[in-house]
């Protein structure tokens, strides 16, 4: 899918990335390109989320450089940024009442000028948003009233609002149900694949990760990681050094699973 | 849609505000007939309107405006709907300020410098000791704020004690705030303006900030300019407010909240709301406070407290949530 001729959407360049002193990356060199579909995997406290945070230009690297479109984070403005690569945090509240539609609205902030309305295409977009993960019914709610899960949903649909080419997402699937998972993440995929946008998961579940991404990261501790298709990273060998506990690798109608030994 | 109520509800609201205007105009010790002061102006009606009751209606309405701005703006930096200068000790600080440069002998300008320094320090304290792991506690928060008021209250108390007791306006007015000796809020007004009009221009990105600094920053807000300005105008509005009137509760955790209740939650309509009725409310209470047990006069920061400390327990109680 990638075109070869076009600039990767990321590029990490040496970059090292460490928290408190322990690294979590060290001279990371690799390329997200538009149409892949990247998982992160580690440990617990292995620092998934603080490299997705570097990754969105929203903490600076410890040392090396990553480019967004040939240019490095740090010299866009945010909200320039913020128009090429879409962040989804872990855990969002907001402290005062807000519908979802307002909620998911808050995504095309980036594409308004300073003091403008959204349109009513913007409105359009942001609804487009909210089928895509079943919460059409829901725009009127408050965001406070709804389940875990729910919310969940519409902090994605914000996401996909914000029409970003490259999408990170930290634990999409957290408190989301069985159905949910797969559904959202097939839509997610099915998404970046039409529109050849790029995804980067970080995900826990690693038969998500081995059905969903084509390219994998792993974070092996100590700043050693592994990357590359998902195929070939993704062994019953690696993925047990990785979570230090045996695996068994069973082949299923869907693709192969690992069940903890 | 989310977007109709903003017109109806900001029209309705500047229909309040002249009408309050009207109301305060006319109520005082003294009947005085509006029309007739007008037409005669060397008669003792005129004189008590232009030069008693309309620079009172203009400093409460400016005072109410920048509380009810102070309040909305301090609810987004600290992302808790319970934020109000008063009770952070915000408006405690701008009062030891204004107090110390008074005691000083210092001049308007000064005045207003060292109310505003005092007010920025005690949003800084606030800002730095309540910051919890990651997010806003609100007990932590509360508590700072609490106990920061206590602290300049006893420090206003203390200048009071030391200060010859005939040069200085009463203890109400630092404590609890007073518009008995209001004069025409000339630097109250532009200041209102600054505030805003900046604030109207920021809104779009208080939204998206109300959410937390990470996330604004993901949605492509320039978050430590944006938190920056927050804190200066917010510590402008409230040392605005205090060198005008002392220091009056509530006001800026009443007025959002009532539009919050009416559906105005984005900040693009809230703050040009906000202004409006944070205006009406403590104009309304001035005139209630001079006409209640007249002749005599409330201060009116009493009557703010009777009015807000019911509702902020309320909204206390009401935060607490099933879930934790």
């Amino acid at each position: 899918m990638a075109d070869q001729t076009s600039p990767p959407l990321l590029r990490c360049i040496d970059t090292t990335v460490t928290i408190a002193g322990m690294p979590v990356t060290r001279q990371l060199n690799m390329a997200i390109e538009a149409g892949q579909c990247w998982c992160i995997l580690g440990r617990n406290g292995a620092g998934k989320t603080t490299l997705l945070h570097t990754l969105a230009g929203l903490r600076a690297a410890n040392a090396g450089r990553i480019e967004c479109l040939k240019l490095e984070l740090h010299k866009y403005r945010r909200r320039q940024l913020a128009r090429h690569l879409g962040v989804l945090l872990q855990d969002q509240e907001s402290p005062f009442p807000v519908s979802v539609l307002e909620t998911v609205l808050q995504g095309r902030h980036p594409h308004l000028h300073t003091w403008q309305w959204e349109t009513a295409a913007d409105v359009e977009i942001a609804r487009q948003a909210l089928s895509m993960v079943g919460l059409e019914s829901f725009d009127q709610r408050n965001i406070q009233t709804l389940s875990g899960g729910e919310r969940q949903r519409a902090a994605i649909a914000a996401l996909l609002a914000q029409d970003t080419q490259l999408l990170l997402l930290d634990e999409p699937t957290s408190h989301l149900d069985l159905h949910h998972r797969i559904q959202i993440l097939e839509r997610l995929v099915q998404h970046c694949r039409d529109s050849s946008r790029a995804l980067v998961l970080v995900l826990h579940d690693i038969n998500l990760a081995a059905r969903f991404a084509d390219r994998a990261l792993l974070l092996l501790g100590d700043g050693v990681t592994l990357h590359g298709e998902a195929d070939e990273v993704l062994q019953t060998g690696t993925l047990e050094r990785l979570f230090g506990h045996p695996l068994v690798a069973v082949e299923t109608r869907v693709g192969r699973a690992w069940l903890p030994a | 849609m989310y977007r109709l109520p903003a017109l109806p509800l900001l029209l309705a609201l500047a229909a309040a505000s002249l009408l309050s205007v009207w109301f305060s105009l006319n109520t005082g010790s003294a009947p005085v007939d509006i029309r007739e002061a007008i037409r005669t102006p060397d008669s003792t009606a005129a004189r008590i309107l232009w030069e008693l009751r309309l620079p009172r209606t203009a400093a409460a309405f400016v005072t109410g405006a920048l509380l009810g701005l102070a309040g909305a703006l301090m609810q987004v930096l600290l992302r808790n709907p319970l934020a109000d200068p008063y009770v952070l000790g915000v408006s405690g600080g701008a009062s030891f300020g204004a107090l110390l440069a008074l005691l000083a002998g210092a001049g308007t300008a000064a005045l207003q410098g060292s109310a505003f320094a005092g007010a920025l320090l005690s949003t800084l304290l606030v800002f730095s000791l309540a910051h919890g792991r990651g997010s806003w506690d609100t007990t932590r928060l509360l508590l700072t704020g609490v106990v920061l008021a206590a602290g300049w209250g006893a420090m206003i108390s203390l200048l009071l004690a030391l200060s010859p007791a005939q040069q200085m306006q009463g203890m109400l007015f630092w404590l609890m705030g007073d518009l008995s000796y209001a004069q025409l809020p000339v630097a109250g007004t532009a200041g209102l303006l600054v505030v805003a009009v900046t604030a109207i221009f920021l809104s779009p990105s208080l939204n998206v900030m109300a959410g937390g600094e990470l996330y604004a920053a993901a949605r492509g807000v320039a978050v430590n300019k944006v938190r920056t300005l927050i804190y200066l105008l917010g510590a402008l509005a409230t040392a605005l407010a205090v060198t005008q009137a002392g220091n009056i509760g509530f006001v800026g955790l009443v007025a959002p909240h009532l539009l919050r209740l009416a559906g105005a939650r984005d900040h693009r309509v809230l703050i040009p709301a906000v202004i409006l009725l944070g205006g009406t409310l403590l104009l309304c209470a001035d005139a209630l406070s001079r006409s209640l047990i007249a002749p005599r006069q409330l201060p009116v920061g009493v009557l703010t407290a009777l009015i807000g400390v019911p509702m902020f327990l309320f909204l206390l109680y009401r935060s607490r949530r099933p879930d934790g």
